[in-house]
C-alpha cells in the first residue's frame, strides 16, 4: 500500500533533482527508496543503518514520534521486515517521544539503543528483546526544562548517551547478556546534550576517541576508559550542534546556521570551515575507510565532502564532492550504508520512505 | 517535548483563525458592526487573563483532539455559529498554515516573528477597542518576557514539537496549491534560493587553516541553492518591522478556500495503541480542558442580539456535502468524552462546557458533553426558523433531499 503513496504523489517531489557540482568524483544515483507506514520525526540524527551478513540486506532505524521502525530492506528496495518499537511505560495523550534510535556495534555484539522521554531502552540488534532500561534521572529537573535523553555512541565496551541537562551516562556493557551497568556520568555539558562521537583509538599517540556535543554548540573531546578524561573543549558560541563525527584525530561538527566546521581534537584548533548549508544541520555521517563525511540539513541538501590530512601541515583538508537535492524536503537523517561510502540513505520529514543512493 | 510550546502554537493558530473568519465575515457580507462584535468577542476571549495564565503553565503538547475542543469552545464565543463540517474546515485551514508556517521558518527564533506577525494583526482588529488592545499588548509583553531570551537550542526543540503536532497532516489547501507553495500530494513547496536565514552565511565556501591559526586554502563548491544574505533582522520588540512575511495574513476577500482532505491509506501510521488513543480523551487532556476553559469566559448573548451561522464553504450543500465525505480518520470529533475512564473528571467537564450553552439559541452541533455525530444533519432545519442567517442560500430543504440521494433513505433528525 506504501507503493501507491509514490505513483499518488506528484513525481517532481518523489524523484529528487540531482544536482551534483561539477567536477563530481564520486556520482552518485537514486535507488529504489524504501517505503515506510509512517513518516519520521523532526528530530536530529533520526536514521541509523546497520548492514547485516546476508548479502545486500541493510537494515534501518527512525523515530516516528512515540514509536521507532526498525526496516530490513533488500538492495532492490522491497522491505523484508518491518518492527515497531514504544517507549516503555507508554501512557497518556502524547505517549512518550522516542527522540533517537541507534545501532551500537561492539566488540562482540551488536546492541539497538532507543532513547525517549522516559530513559534509555537498550535491545539485541534486532529488536526483539528489550536487555537493559534505565530511567532518567529528574530530580534536578525545573518544571521548564523538557526531559530526555539523546546522543548515543559506543566506544569499545562502552554505550554513552547524553541527556537534557548535559549529563553523559557511561554503560559499561558485557559480552553478552544483560548485565549492563551505569559506569560513570560525566557532568560538564550545561546545555541538554545532541549528540556523541566515538571512534576506535588510533594508535598510542592518538588519545582521543569520543566527542560531545549539545545545544549550546560546545564540544568536548574525552578519552573513553574506565574513568572518562577531558581532554578538550570546542565552545560553539551559543549555536546548536545538533550532529558530530570522529576521524582519525579529528572533530567534524555540524552547526544549527548550516556551517561544518573541523577541529583537531586533542588541541581545538580549527583546520576547516565550510558555509556549507542554508539551514541548520541535522545529520553528519562518516564513511571511516574513505574519510568521506555526509552533511544533511534543513534545507533540502545532502552533502559529500573528502575529508583527507595534508601530508606536509597534518592539517586536515577538505574538497566537495557530491550535491544532492532532496526537493521539497527537510532531511532529518542521512547515514552512508558501507564503511567506503559508495552508498548512503536519507530521510526527511513528511517523506514515507527512505531515500537510497549508490555509487555508479 | 518542549513544555512552552502551547502558548505559541495556541497564538498563531487562533490568529490564523481570525483570519479565515474575518475573510469569510467579508465574504458573506456580514454587517460591519456585527462582524466586529464577533471579532471583539473572539479575540477578548482569547486573550482573558484566567484562560492565559493556564495556557502559559509549562507543560506538553495535547493532541490535535483536545485543542481542537478549546477552538470550537473559542469560536462560539460569540453570536457566531459553526456547523461541524465548517469548523472541521476552519480547523484544518489554521493546521496547514501554521505548519507551513513553521516548516518555511528560516532560524527557529523566527516563530517568534510569525507569532508577533499574527499579534501584530490582531492588535489591528481591535484598534477601536482600548481594553482589548490592552490584553493583547500585556500578552505580547508576556510573550517577550518568556521567550525573549530562550537560546537557540531550546527554539529548535519548540520547533521540533511543534512539527511532531503536525505530523502526518498533508490536507491540500487551494490556496497553497494555486500559490505553488504545496504540491499536490500535500507537502509543501520548499524554496532552495531567496535569503539565507539572519546569521547563516550563503553556502559555497570552504576555508582552510593551518595550526597557528591562519587562513592557508580556499575554495568554492557548487551548493545547488540560489542564495542570498539576509538582509536584516525582523524585530522582536512590541512593535516594529518584522521582515518576515510568514504570519501575516493570506486571505483576500474575494478568493475563496477550499480544503481537499485526503485520506491516509489503508496501511496508516496508526496502529490499534495510536487508535484507541486517538478516539478517546485521556484523562490527562480532560484535566488540561477543564482547566483551560475553567478559564474561558464565554459571554452570553446580551439580549435579544441574534445570532447567525458562519460557513467556511461557499454553499449550504457543499458544507453539507464536507460533512458526509470527510475520511472517518481524520475526524476531529470528540467521539467518546463519555466513555473516558475518569467519571468525576468527566462530569465536571461536562458541567464546565454546559455553562458555555448560550441557552437562547436552538439546539445545534454545540450540544452538552460532546458533538452531534457527522452523519446527522447538521441543524439546518431547525436554524432557518431560529435566527435569520445572512446565507445566500435558505434552503434547508435542499440539503435534506441531498442526503436522501446520497444515501438512499431519509435521515433521521
Amino acid at each position: 500500500m506504501t507503493f501507491l503513496l509514490s505513483t499518488e504523489s506528484s513525481l517532481g517531489s518523489h524523484f529528487g533533482t540531482s544536482r551534483t557540482s561539477a567536477p563530481d568524483r564520486s556520482m552518485y544515483r537514486r535507488e529504489r527508496p524504501v517505503p515506510m507506514r509512517s513518516c519520521p520525526a523532526a528530530l536530529y540524527n533520526n536514521l541509523s543503518v546497520l548492514p547485516l551478513p546476508a548479502p545486500g540486506l541493510t537494515q534501518f532505524a527512525l523515530v516516528h514520534g512515540p514509536t521507532a521502525q526498525l526496516l530490513s530492506a533488500a538492495p532492490d528496495g522491497l522491505p523484508v521486515s518491518q518492527r515497531q518499537l514504544h517507549t516503555k511505560d507508554g501512557a497518556g495523550p502524547g505517549f512518550p517521544l522516542i527522540t533517537q534510535a541507534y545501532w551500537c556495534v561492539l566488540p562482540f555484539r551488536v546492541l539497538l539503543v532507543l532513547t525517549s522521554q522516559r530513559g534509555i531502552q537498550i535491545y539485541e540488534s534486532d529488536g526483539s528483546v528489550m536487555v537493559y532500561w534505565h530511567a532518567l534521572d529528574s530530580t534536578d529537573a525545573s518544571p521548564v526544562q523538557a526531559l530526555f535523553a539523546r546522543g548515543i555512541a559506543a566506544s569499545g565496551h562502552y554505550i554513552c548517551v547524553g541527556t537534557w541537562s548535559g549529563r553523559v551516562l557511561v554503560f559499561d556493557v558485557p559480552a553478552k547478556g544483560p548485565n549492563i551497568v551505569l559506569s560513570e556520568e560525566l557532568d560538564v555539558h550545561q546545555a541538554p546534550i545532541t549528540d556523541i562521537a566515538a571512534e576506535p583509538a588510533q594508535g598510542q599517540d592518538c588519545v582521543a576517541d569520543v566527542v560531545t556535543a549539545d545545544d549550546s554548540g560546545l564540544l568536548c573531546v574525552w578519552k573513553s576508559g574506565p574513568e572518562f578524561k577531558l581532554l578538550t573543549r570546542i565552545s560553539g558560541f551559543g549555536t546548536p550542534c545538533p550532529s558530530v563525527q570522529l576521524w582519525q584525530g579529528s572533530v567534524a561538527a555540524g552547526y544549527g546556521d548550516g556551517q561544518i566546521r573541523i577541529y583537531e581534537a586533542s588541541s581545538g584548533a580549527l583546520h576547516v570551515q565550510i558555509n556549507a548549508h542554508a539551514r541548520g544541520i541535522c545529520a553528519l555521517d562518516l564513511a571511516p575507510e574513505a574519510g568521506k563525511l555526509l552533511s544533511g540539513a534543513e534545507d533540502s541538501f545532502v552533502h559529500i565532502w573528502k575529508l583527507s590530512r595534508n601530508p606536509h601541515s597534518g592539517c586536515i583538508e577538505v574538497e566537495h564532492c557530491h550535491a544532492e537535492c532532496v526537493t521539497d524536503t527537510q532531511v532529518c537523517g542521512a547515514r552512508f550504508c558501507d564503511l567506503r561510502g559508495s552508498s548512503f540513505a536519507v530521510t526527511g520529514y513528511d517523506l514515507a520512505e527512505i531515500l537510497r543512493y549508490s555509487c555508479v | 517535548m518542549s513544555v512552552r510550546t502551547l502558548p505559541l502554537l495556541f497564538l498563531n493558530l487562533g490568529g490564523e483563525m481570525l483570519y479565515i473568519l474575518d475573510q469569510r465575515l467579508r465574504a458573506q457580507n456580514v454587517p460591519t458592526d456585527k462582524a466586529r462584535k464577533v471579532m471583539n468577542d473572539l479575540i477578548s476571549t482569547m486573550f482573558n487573563k484566567k484562560f492565559l495564565e493556564e495556557l502559559f503553565k509549562p507543560q506538553e503538547l495535547y493532541s490535535k483532539k483536545a485543542l481542537r475542543t478549546v477552538y470550537d469552545r473559542l469560536a462560539h464565543a460569540s453570536i457566531m455559529r459553526l456547523n461541524p463540517a465548517s469548523m472541521d474546515k476552519l480547523f484544518d485551514l489554521m493546521t496547514m498554515a501554521f505548519k507551513y508556517q513553521v516548516l518555511l521558518c528560516p532560524r527557529p527564533k523566527d516563530i517568534l516573528l510569525i507569532t508577533f506577525n499574527h499579534l501584530d494583526a490582531i492588535k489591528n482588529f481591535v484598534r477601536d477597542s482600548p481594553d482589548i488592545m490592552n490584553q493583547v499588548d500585556e500578552t505580547f509583553r508576556h510573550i517577550i518576557e518568556v521567550y525573549g531570551c530562550l537560546p537557540a537550542g531550546e527554539f529548535q526543540l519548540i520547533r521540533q514539537t511543534l512539527l511532531l503536532f503536525f505530523q502526518d497532516m498533508h490536507i491540500r489547501v487551494s490556496i497553497f496549491l494555486k500559490d505553488k507553495v504545496q504540491n499536490s500530494n500535500g507537502r509543501f513547496v520548499l524554496p532552495i534560493s531567496g535569503p539565507v536565514p539572519w546569521g547563516t552565511k550563503v553556502p559555497g565556501l570552504i576555508r582552510m587553516f593551518n595550526n597557528k591559526g591562519e587562513e592557508v586554502k580556499r575554495m568554492e563548491f557548487k551548493h545547488g541553492g540560489q542564495y542570498v544574505r539576509a538582509e536584516s533582522e525582523g524585530s522582536f520588540e512590541l512593535s516594529g518591522d518584522r521582515v518576515l512575511t510568514l504570519g501575516t495574513n493570506m486571505y483576500s476577500a474575494s478568493r475563496p478556500v477550499e480544503t481537499r482532505v485526503s485520506g491516509a491509506l489503508k496501511n496508516s501510521s496508526l496502529n490499534t495503541k495510536d487508535n484507541i488513543a486517538a478516539r478517546t480523551l485521556a484523562k490527562e487532556e480532560l484535566n488540561f480542558l477543564a482547566r483551560l476553559m475553567g478559564g474561558m469566559e464565554i459571554k452570553k448573548t446580551s439580549g435579544p442580539e441574534p445570532g447567525f451561522r458562519l460557513n467556511l464553504f461557499t454553499t449550504d450543500e457543499e458544507e453539507e456535502h464536507a460533512a458526509l465525505t470527510r475520511p472517518e480518520e481524520l475526524s476531529y470529533q470528540v467521539i467518546n468524552i463519555q466513555a473516558a475512564q475518569d467519571q468525576q473528571r468527566n462530569e465536571e467537564l461536562t458541567r464546565i462546557m454546559g455553562e458555555f450553552e448560550i441557552h437562547d439559541q436552538p439546539q445545534q452541533s454545540t450540544s452538552k458533553g460532546g458533538y452531534s455525530n457527522r452523519k446527522l444533519m447538521p441543524g439546518g432545519k431547525e436554524q432557518s426558523t431560529a435566527f435569520p442567517h445572512l446565507l445566500p442560500f435558505p434552503k434547508p430543504q435542499i440539503v435534506h433531499t441531498h442526503t436522501k440521494s446520497l444515501h438512499g433513505k431519509d435521515s433521521d433528525l
